[in-house]
């Protein structure tokens, strides 16, 4: 009687044992394969960046490709990819004495692609989610436009369209689709054009190469090696959020 | 029984035409902001959420203190309370569905609401807010409907109905706290993100609401034959005495926590509440005037001689209300924005759409709240 009984709990314990053994298993080969698969950063280095003179490649380059309407009223602006105050992107870097020539550039401010991200956190219906490559999408035809992601974002990334965009277009591109009033957008790390092996807008919209792009997950490219050899910042990176952009120093 | 309340004298319709009235013009302004976008409200890139998102937190607080009538008759047996736990109920009721309507106005898309159930998302407080808002409609819908034909037909309430007057308790508790939560869990706003947030809503709610209720009562007592009588008033008050003590007590513990610890982004909210940043101080005349409000009415509460009379008490009860809607309906949401995470302070007002709006939802309330208080009065024969 107690055999039988020894014998039903190792019989039990190696079913479990089993069990759990395909369970990780599955969950090692979905993390080999996720360390196969690509994780796209940017590497944005403010040093080479053409400010002096107005230069603007990487922005326009941005809204013309992805039709982001220019509101001149700045309490409607859309925004993908913008210029601001080092003080105010690294507000949590004080950096009272380091030189001029860093703190008194303009800052390019986009979404960070957050390795956790907050909005997609929040979104009530899966309108914007992160992808296994880790670019941070949206769906706009999902998104009610309550815009508990925009309150979620620490970096001020999304934007509302608080009115109707398309008045606001200069030249509309066909290949991409231009929104409606009421939902939110933001930048998508080009997700159209690096899922076809292209670079971002704004990567080859800048002349000086100020920005580079790349994939995280491979030791041998643009941004592992630039991240080798400089200090980056990334911002806010108390939060948790793991940004994915990258600041040199 | 709601046929009940197409039974009324020239003042009941009269009443009822300025409700509908004021309902048409916000109905007609949503067909504006409907057509031409959210755009027609102050609200901009970065104060995304204002008056609505506002209104909506204050009323969850006023529907979730039907539970001050409702727990101590139904744990305590107070039989003061006896007749007024339907009230509470039936206000709750009203407070539920301008929250419902305060939420839809402020959707950029509207007519995608229901993928919030088509795509549910339960990581989202947002879903979690749904499903605790629908359901203490429900609840108190279901408990208010039941109890009070029973009381028509002079029959004992049918057993099953007490465990769902248990159940609305702890129900009501959620519903402020889920709320609460909506915005404590956001790194992104230090100025909400405290452990205190649903307490804090949770004291001032039930400061609010008892005020509210005691006001209605009086109102009720002026123009029908049901009086709630001496005791309940005083009790009502009592219960909002200690809460605007605790309401006062926590806003003062958020107040130490954030100025000693001088964090500067935990700092710079408080500051742009009561002291203003450059570029903007708005907020500053009416957080004093919250603060100034609430200290009146706490004298005017502690002392018995201003509490037991009815004047002072009107006063006390107006202050607490107005105070707490300053402090949730228009400072706390609004500050979590100000400053921006990039620093930057702008100016948020309510635009005459956004408040016309605002005003046909509050229409909506009250015209919910006469039809069902006319039903009740009307089945317990006190309507004047």
């Amino acid at each position: 009687m107690t055999e039988t009984v020894k014998e039903g709990r190792r019989r039990f314990l190696k079913l479990a044992g089993l069990g759990a053994l395909a369970f990780s298993a599955r969950k090692v080969l979905g993390k080999v394969a996720g360390e196969g698969a690509r994780r796209w950063a940017m590497v944005v280095d403010p040093s080479r960046c053409r400010w002096d003179d107005g230069c603007n490649g990487c922005i326009k380059a941005c809204h013309a490709a992805h039709n982001v309407p220019s509101v001149p009223d700045p309490k409607h602006e859309v925004k993908w990819i913008w210029k601001e105050k080092f003080a105010d992107v690294f507000a949590d870097q004080e950096a009272p004495h380091v030189a001029e020539s860093l703190t008194s550039r303009p800052i390019l401010a986009l979404c960070n692609h957050c390795d956790d991200p907050p909005c997609a956190r929040v979104c009530p219906t899966k309108a914007t989610w992160r992808r296994d490559d880790g670019i941070v999408a949206i769906d706009p035809h999902r998104c009610i436009g309550c815009r508990y992601c925009v309150a979620a974002c620490p970096y001020g990334s999304r934007s509302f369209n608080w009115v109707d965009p398309k008045p606001y277009l200069a030249r509309v591109n066909p290949d991409y689709p231009a929104r409606t009033k009421g939902i939110v957008e933001k930048c998508t790390f080009c997700v159209e054009r690096v899922d076809r092996g292209r670079l971002p807008a704004c990567v080859e919209g800048c002349p000086e190469k100020a920005l580079i792009f790349g994939d995280l997950n491979d030791p041998q490219s643009d941004v592992r090696r630039t991240l080798r050899s400089r200090y980056a910042l990334r911002r806010r990176p108390s939060l948790g959020t793991h940004p994915e952009v990258y600041y040199l120093v | 029984m709601i046929e009940r309340a197409l039974v009324g004298k020239r003042g009941y319709w009269a009443w009822m035409g300025v409700l509908v009235s004021v309902i048409g013009c916000g109905v007609l302004t949503y067909l504006r902001q409907l057509e031409s976008g959210l755009g027609i409200t102050g609200l901009s890139r970065d104060v995304t959420w204002g008056f609505y998102i506002a209104q909506f937190t204050f009323l969850v607080g006023v529907a979730a203190s039907a539970v001050i009538v409702v727990l101590p008759y139904a744990l305590h047996g107070v039989k003061a309370f006896a007749r007024l736990a339907l009230l509470g109920e039936m206000l709750a009721i009203a407070a539920v569905t301008m929250c419902l309507l305060f939420i839809f106005v402020d959707m950029g898309q509207p007519t995608r609401i229901f993928n919030v159930i088509l795509y549910p998302t339960p990581r989202s407080p947002m879903f979690w807010d749904m499903i605790v808002l629908s359901g203490y409609l429900v609840l108190n819908a279901v408990i208010s409907r039941t109890s009070l034909a029973a009381e028509r037909d002079e029959e004992p309430a049918p057993s099953w109905v007490r465990p769902l007057v248990l159940l609305s308790i702890p129900w009501a508790i959620s519903i402020h706290t889920v709320t609460a939560f909506l915005y404590s869990g956001l790194a992104a706003r230090p100025f909400w993100m405290t452990a205190l947030l649903a307490p804090r809503f949770l004291a001032s709610a039930f400061a609010s609401g008892p005020a509210l209720l005691i006001l209605v009562l009086l109102v009720l007592k002026r123009l029908t034959r049901f009086d709630a009588g001496k005791e309940a008033i005083g009790r009502l008050a009592t219960i909002a005495t200690y809460a605007l003590a605790t309401s006062i007590f926590f806003l003062l513990v958020e107040l130490f926590t954030a100025l000693y610890g001088n964090i500067p982004e935990h700092v710079s909210h408080f500051r742009y509440l009561f002291l203003g940043l450059p570029g903007g101080r708005t907020l500053v005349p009416w957080s004093w005037t919250a603060q100034a409000l609430a200290a009146l009415a706490l004298v005017l509460l502690l002392l018995p001689r201003t509490r037991r009379r009815e004047g002072p008490l009107v006063l006390a009860c107006v202050s607490i209300f107005v105070s707490i809607w300053i402090e949730k309906g228009l400072g706390m949401v609004v500050t979590g924005f100000i400053p921006s995470p990039l620093g930057k302070v702008v100016r948020y007002v309510p635009t005459a759409p956004e408040l016309l709006i605002g005003l046909g939802i509050y229409g909506v309330g009250l015209l919910v709240l006469t039809v069902l208080y006319r039903v009740a009065l009307s089945v317990r024969g006190e309507l004047a």
